[in-house]
């Protein structure tokens, strides 16, 4: 667990919540959650863009939610709790696709409701938005969302220009390319998944070593149990069951321990 | 300094062979088949082999010079890539097709799992697959000046007679190295003589493949129809050139067998029942990534211990 020490911070700050989502944490190329859709669907930059904005519009709405009902949400069934409330938002998202955009809908097919099992809004669920207040929570799932949005959407553009010369439709290839085909098909996503994500892991070294703050802004835990030697943690998986009590955040600074301290007994 | 002695570690009596020379000995014992290749298919096919050849060197050397590492060309293996992958093309191929899969066999699938030695997969086939996916069309037309019409596998499968004295010579269209099974089977006698490769698993990779046409080839025990499947395609190429590949075969003797039955009862089954007329590159990739359970399964029971257990 990383304890920068940067005291004042209060990990609540909404234009701090978005540039994480964004950059810092971006669920896809730093955080590797939800691979399933970011592998499935990003076919075409539309699609990939269409999965994040629905993606983020569910992780936003249930970030909120979950954020209002923290305190009343028992500790042991939290998990159901939130699947609860994420699921309600997939099937209104859902239906609202299948009534106003039905192409999207018909794009992305099965994967929209396999939102409810998309871990980037679980794991949001249960890292940021059950122990922080509602506006923060709130600009969380937005940040992250808009940061699943960006990554499909390159993804998306990558694989659509050299699978078939197009970005979002627009041909932009010379009428003599021939489309490698390969990258709209199931092994480009791989391959544009590990090339977009090394490019990522280039920039944060070159930024390291200039002397930049590359590390994550933190939401009060890293979520990486195995190496984190805190007591008496009310999340761990591994080790010690601690039963919550209030000491859950720890690098985050004030406002994940105030709101954690009010939250669980 | 002369008073010094000088202390090495073992090994202190080394053998002459080195990578540099096998590679060497593999792209002799390529020539027969690239130099018919370019006597049937004409200038094209040796535009194509340069051209692929020439990307291969020049990836390896491009990316180790721009990652600060030791440049290993000198050991020939990319050269082998290279000619092993323009032989696997059809000779209608433009000459990007050569450069696209030999970036594709040297970067993606060589030297980002660390070079040569730590790839998981025969880097010509990966690029072979690579291109028949992405260009279909492309890599599945056999058309040329000299041959029209459909690869003899293609027309056997479609119930068409063969002349299989045409295929055994290799005056039939296909890719640019595997139409000949004189030129191959000439230039894998070289590499088992110099004991470069040994038979274990071209032997048992042949013979599966054969029992593996007699049980469901839907023609019994016919030569005409075993040595038509033997002669055609790319069985031969791949049986002595690239399921024995070193560092993607299995390394016990025992595995070897059981990739070389693998990989025959795989191209059957890609052959006689999948849509596509040739499996054989399929069938050693997927047996390629098999290659660790195998090692696994038939691990050798080392001098001293009981039954079977390791120390």
């Amino acid at each position: 667990m990383s304890k920068n020490g940067k005291s004042g911070y209060t990990g609540g700050s909404s234009m701090e919540r978005l540039y994480n989502g964004l950059v810092k944490e971006n669920p896809t190329f730093v955080l590797m959650l939800g691979m399933c859709p970011t592998l499935a669907v990003t076919t075409s930059a539309m699609n990939g863009l269409g999965m994040g904005l629905t993606t983020m519009v569910v992780l936003a709405l249930s970030n909120m939610i979950i954020s209002l009902l923290r305190n009343i949400i028992p500790d042991k069934v939290r998990i159901p709790a939130f699947i609860v409330v994420i699921a309600s938002f997939v099937t209104m998202v859902e239906l609202l696709l299948e009534g106003f955009i039905p192409a999207l809908y018909d794009a992305l097919g099965l994967y929209i409701p396999l939102i409810v099992v998309n871990c980037i809004i679980l794991g949001r669920a249960e890292s940021y938005a059950s122990k922080n207040p509602v506006i923060p929570s709130l600009f969380d799932g937005i940040g992250m969302g808009l940061g699943f949005s960006f990554a499909l959407t390159c993804i998306g553009a990558v694989r659509e220009l050299i699978g078939a010369g197009e970005i979002f439709g627009f041909r932009i290839m010379p009428e003599a390319y021939v489309p490698c085909a390969i990258f709209i098909m199931a092994p480009g996503a791989f391959f544009v998944l590990a090339a977009l994500t090394a490019i990522q892991n280039k920039i944060r070294i070159n930024g390291e070593k200039k002397g930049k703050d590359m590390s994550k802004i933190q939401s009060g835990c890293n979520e990486d149990c195995m190496n984190c030697g805190e007591e008496g943690c009310s999340h761990r998986f591994y080790g010690s069951s601690g039963k919550g009590n209030g000491k859950t955040g720890n690098a985050g600074g004030q406002a994940v321990k105030n709101a954690d301290g009010k939250g669980r007994e | 300094m002369s008073d010094l002695m000088k202390v090495s570690s073992n090994p202190h009596v080394r053998s002459k062979v080195t990578t540099s020379s096998i590679m060497l000995a593999v792209i002799v014992a390529l020539l027969p088949a690239a130099g018919f290749g370019i006597y049937n298919f004409g200038v094209d096919a040796l535009i194509l082999i340069v051209v692929t050849v020439a990307t291969t060197v020049f990836t390896e050397y491009a990316y180790e010079k721009l990652m600060g590492k030791k440049v290993t060309i000198g050991d020939y293996s990319a050269v082998v890539t290279g000619l092993l992958l323009a032989l696997n093309l059809p000779s209608s191929a433009p000459w990007w097709i050569g450069v696209i899969g030999g970036m594709f066999a040297i970067l993606a699938v060589k030297m980002l799992f660390g070079g040569l030695g730590q790839n998981f997969m025969n880097p010509a086939l990966a690029a072979r697959c690579f291109l028949l996916i992405s260009f279909t069309s492309i890599m599945t037309n056999f058309e040329c000046d000299t041959y029209t019409g459909a690869t003899p596998l293609a027309a056997l499968k479609s119930g068409e007679s063969v002349d299989i004295l045409n295929m055994v010579i290799g005056r039939t269209s296909g890719t640019i190295g595997e139409t000949s099974m004189i030129a191959i089977v000439l230039g894998a006698c070289f590499l088992v003589l110099l004991g470069v490769i040994d038979l274990r698993i071209p032997g048992s990779y042949i013979v599966s493949f054969v029992v593996f046409i007699c049980l469901f080839g839907g023609h019994g025990v016919d030569t005409a129809f075993i040595s038509a499947h033997l002669a055609g395609g790319g069985l031969m190429l791949g049986a002595f050139f690239m399921a024995t590949d070193y560092v993607t075969r299995p390394i016990t003797k025992a595995g070897q067998y059981v990739f070389g039955i693998l990989l025959g009862i795989l191209t059957g089954i890609f052959r006689i029942f999948g849509p596509s007329a040739e499996g054989v590159s399929y069938a050693i990739i997927i047996g390629n990534l098999l290659v660790p359970l195998i090692e696994k399964a038939t691990l050798p029971k080392a001098f001293g211990t009981k039954g079977g257990k390791r120390a």
